[in-house]
């Protein structure tokens, strides 16, 4: 299919998400959508997937203007969109779910369905039981069932929203080999990213956005200097680790016995030194999320012990708000959903995290206090604006602006996901900072890069084990993919063993 | 249509109108002249000094119901209980005026005794639902309605047990308590009292105070929007979502102590009036804001007071005044419902 956009424009109030753009898409193509956070591409995508409308601007598929109404309408057009996180319904059957969005009659039938569903899977190569229920898939085993259902719903277009986000290396492998083949037989496909080396593997053109406008499009061979550029009008350079000695123990963890809802992780030994980074790998589920609510109060331990401080208090039992009054912060992924209150502007929430005394509120007081930390921390927004009206970057500089100083501990949940470049350099250096400082970070990441950038030690988590803690600097992506997966776990015993 | 003002101002009138046309419809099925009724129960209201003061006689018990409700409601909680706690309130009252009526003490004292403890009474009967909520996850809608029953089989138990009647035990209540241990009555009018007053406009500034600009209040609108995040960014949930029932507790016990030292002058069995589930529909008609409840609670007050005629110059019920006030409520929400799916479709079409 043949797409073009012509001069669409979306506004949402005075924010101009997206500005007269304007690029056409051939057949048989994988045309790169670059940009950071907020620069519109999300916008654009749902524009062109019948999520909104635009303010103006037309949309031409095979030459012809359509209008496309609703996710129903673009999919009729042929236009598949595969989101971020997977739009798909865990507790039904993998077929369920497949036959799911089909017009057709009132009763679906299975069989032939389940027929088309195996050829189609056999086609790309993809191992799904269609039996299943969706729940027990991976992050990239969902994606292909959503591109299988999209197909079998004749998509001739698809549209990925940062697939690459959540899933494996030998998936993303998987799922760039497929892009390619459906590309070869004549698909369009738009590929909506910000990680440069991606889009750099996969892509025949790039189309950079920056604040709402094309900046320009691009054809292979990409240098990726330049790409930076067009995306962020400037170059940036990655700050090089800074080699920190690290001070007496902040938190001792002694043969800790944690039972989560479907995870059990038994005899976890751990001591966190002032300024140090600890970075927690693994699959999503397989323990980390549990494990760093432990070290916050949030879970409570079946047995063994949590000391705080060189004076090994212990804090085993203890609340969450005991943690907190110690200095253990803890920042959730899920920023809207546990971290921030929606509906309060971000002078109310500095006021409720500074925990400010007295009975009325001291208004010019916090009014200052937003002012200064908005500007530190280079929030795009005002005192007044509610959290839930800033951008997934901007409310993640938020968070950190809300940390209280000084802290023991920061426990941090992808700490990135989802963010640009240049933010999450920013939250980096600000989270160094604090290590300067002598606080101690725990994190979970399921970007491999990120783990081995910034931590010193990694402790990597499948199915409840837990590795002893290995340093970054003796570790490579390959390694630690492959234990992430479950593989070469008794090499590290016997290592284990040697030390 | 965009969101103003004006088209917010619109609908609210638009609801008004609805709630009229449903009423004027009901009046017609009960073949009853519509506007003979609205009539009647305008002169019902506002016809005389005597009518007037007897609306400010009903405000007061409902506004301070709605005071409390605005306490829960910001915490986000639906404290249905709210009827239970006025009539704690006024069974704790009666306690004490019967305990202190024959020591001799000074009656102003003796009343605010009384009232002290319907404050209390209301508080522990709230905090009751609040610790059913906290410690045993029974919801407070399901709690607080099962502890309104308790409270109603209470206070006819004593009215026909203990605390009867010499002699006969009567639907008509307790023994009035002696005229000098009444809320003083205000000069040239047969029911008003100005202490009660000062409570109730006390009373919702204090709320309104409280919630928009105290640290308490702000943490009570964290823990209603988002009781999860709230807890992370360090409030103790739960003991806020106790204090908010304690709070409104002490508001219907206030209530429950007016009913019982300045409207009856005893405990008799419906002495809640109704005046809960009504403050409940005037907390949702302002929208949970405190600076709209006074007015409203008034407006309701003098439906109330103005439909009391009805059954005597029409032969009507006078429950005519619930009609238009539920059908107003059912309508004002409505509204905003519909004015918020018009807004959402302008937005995606624009």
């Amino acid at each position: 299919m043949h797409i073009e956009l012509r001069g669409i424009t979306k506004c949402f109030g005075a924010l101009r998400a997206n500005d007269n753009i304007s690029f056409a898409v051939p057949p048989s193509s994988i045309h790169g959508i670059l940009g950071e956070n907020g620069a519109g591409k999300s916008t654009l995508m749902k524009i062109l997937s019948g999520f909104y409308s635009p303010d103006s601007g037309d949309i031409l598929l095979d030459g012809k203007k359509v209008r496309i109404a609703s996710p129903a309408d673009a999919i009729r057009h042929g236009i598949g969109m595969l989101h971020q996180d997977p739009l798909d319904f865990p507790p039904l059957k993998v077929i369920d779910d497949f036959i799911l969005g089909s017009k057709g009659n009132l009763i679906p039938n299975h069989k032939s369905a389940t027929r088309e569903f195996r050829e189609l899977a056999a086609r790309f190569g993809f191992s799904i039981d269609p039996e299943s229920y969706v729940d027990t898939l991976t992050v990239g085993e969902r994606q292909q069932l959503e591109i299988l259902r999209l197909l079998w719903l004749g998509a001739r277009a698809l549209i990925l929203d940062e697939p690459t986000t959540g899933i494996s290396l030998p998936q993303k492998e998987k799922l760039f080999a497929t892009l390619k083949k459906l590309a070869s037989e004549g698909m369009t496909i738009l590929f909506v990213s910000h990680k440069l080396e991606d889009v750099e593997a996969l892509c025949n053109k790039v189309s950079v956005l920056r604040q709402g406008k094309l900046v320009g499009s691009v054809d292979p061979p990409f240098a990726t200097g330049a790409l930076v550029e067009m995306m962020f009008g400037k170059e940036i350079a990655l700050e090089p680790k800074a080699q920190l000695r690290f001070g007496s123990n902040v938190l001792h963890i002694k043969h800790v016995d944690l039972e989560g809802i479907r995870i059990q992780i038994k005899g976890l030994d751990l001591q966190v030194r002032a300024g140090e980074v600890i970075g927690l790998a693994g699959m999503e589920g397989s323990g980390q999320t549990l494990f760093l609510g432990a070290c916050a109060g949030l879970a409570q331990p079946v047995g063994g012990s949590f000391c705080l401080d060189e004076d090994e208090k212990d804090m085993t039992g203890r609340t969450y708000h005991e943690f907190r009054k110690h200095g253990v912060a803890y920042l959730p992924a899920a920023r809207l959903e546990q971290a921030l209150v929606p509906g309060l502007t971000l002078t109310e929430h500095f006021i409720l995290s500074e925990g400010m005394k007295g009975l009325f509120i001291d208004r010019k007081k916090a009014e200052a206090l937003a002012k200064s930390r908005i500007q530190v921390f280079n929030i795009k927004g005002r005192p007044d604006s509610t959290v839930e009206s800033l951008s997934g970057g901007n409310q993640q500089r938020a968070l950190l602006a809300l940390m209280r100083d000084p802290l023991k501990l920061i426990l941090v949940e992808h700490p990135t996901r989802g963010l640009d470049i240049e933010s999450t350099i920013y939250i980096w250096n600000k989270l160094k900072e604090r290590c300067a400082r002598g606080t101690s970070i725990i994190f979970i990441s399921a970007d491999l890069d990120e783990i081995l950038k910034y931590s010193d030690r990694v402790l990597v988590f499948f199915a409840g084990r837990v590795s002893p803690p290995l340093e970054a600097s003796t570790l490579s992506v390959e390694r630690l993919g492959r234990l992430i997966g479950g593989k070469d776990w008794e090499t590290l015993e016997t290592e284990a063993a040697h030390a | 249509m965009r969101d103003s003002r004006a088209t917010r101002l619109l609908f609210k009138v638009g609801a008004i109108l609805f709630a009229l046309i449903v009423t004027t419809g009901v009046l017609f099925l009960a073949k009853a002249q519509p506007f003979a009724a609205y009539k009647y129960i305008t002169l019902g209201a506002l016809g005389s000094w005597d009518v007037v003061t007897n609306v400010f006689v009903s405000w007061v018990p409902l506004l301070l119901a709605t005071s409390g409700l605005l306490v829960t409601f910001t915490v986000g909680l639906w404290n249905i209980g709210i009827e239970g706690q006025i009539t704690l309130g006024a069974i704790f009252t009666t306690w004490a005026m019967r305990l202190l009526e024959h020591s001799g003490w000074n009656p102003t004292l003796i009343l605010m005794l009384a009232v002290l403890a319907g404050m209390l009474g209301g508080a522990l009967w709230a905090m009751l639902a609040g610790a059913l909520k906290t410690f045993g996850g029974v919801n407070e809608i399901f709690g607080g309605l099962g502890l309104n029953f308790v409270a109603t089989a209470l206070n006819i138990w004593l009215i026909f047990g203990p605390w009867k009647r010499p002699g006969v035990a009567s639907m008509s209540g307790t023994i009035p308590f002696d005229r000098s241990l009444w809320m003083p009555i205000a000069q040239g009018s047969s029911r008003l009292t100005p202490a009660t007053l000062v409570m109730a406009i006390v009373g919702i500034l204090v709320v309104y105070a409280m919630i928009e600009g105290t640290y308490f209040g702000l943490r009570l609108k964290a823990v209603g929007k988002n009781a999860r995040s709230a807890h992370i960014l360090g409030i103790p949930t739960w003991q806020y979502m106790m204090s908010s029932f304690a709070v409104c507790g002490i508001f219907a016990g206030v209530a429950g102590a007016v009913q019982v030292t300045a409207v009856y002058h005893r405990l008799i069995p419906s002495i809640s009036s109704g005046y809960g589930y009504l403050g409940l529909m005037v907390a949702m008609l302002v929208g949970y804001r405190a600076s709209l409840a006074a007015p409203v609670a008034l407006f309701f007050a003098a439906l109330n007071v103005g439909s009391i005629q009805l059954p005597i110059v029409l032969k009507l019920d006078s429950s005519l005044a619930g009609v238009l006030q539920g059908t107003l409520v059912l309508f004002v929400v409505l509204g905003q419902g519909v004015r918020s799916r018009i807004l959402k479709k302008t937005k995606v079409k624009s």
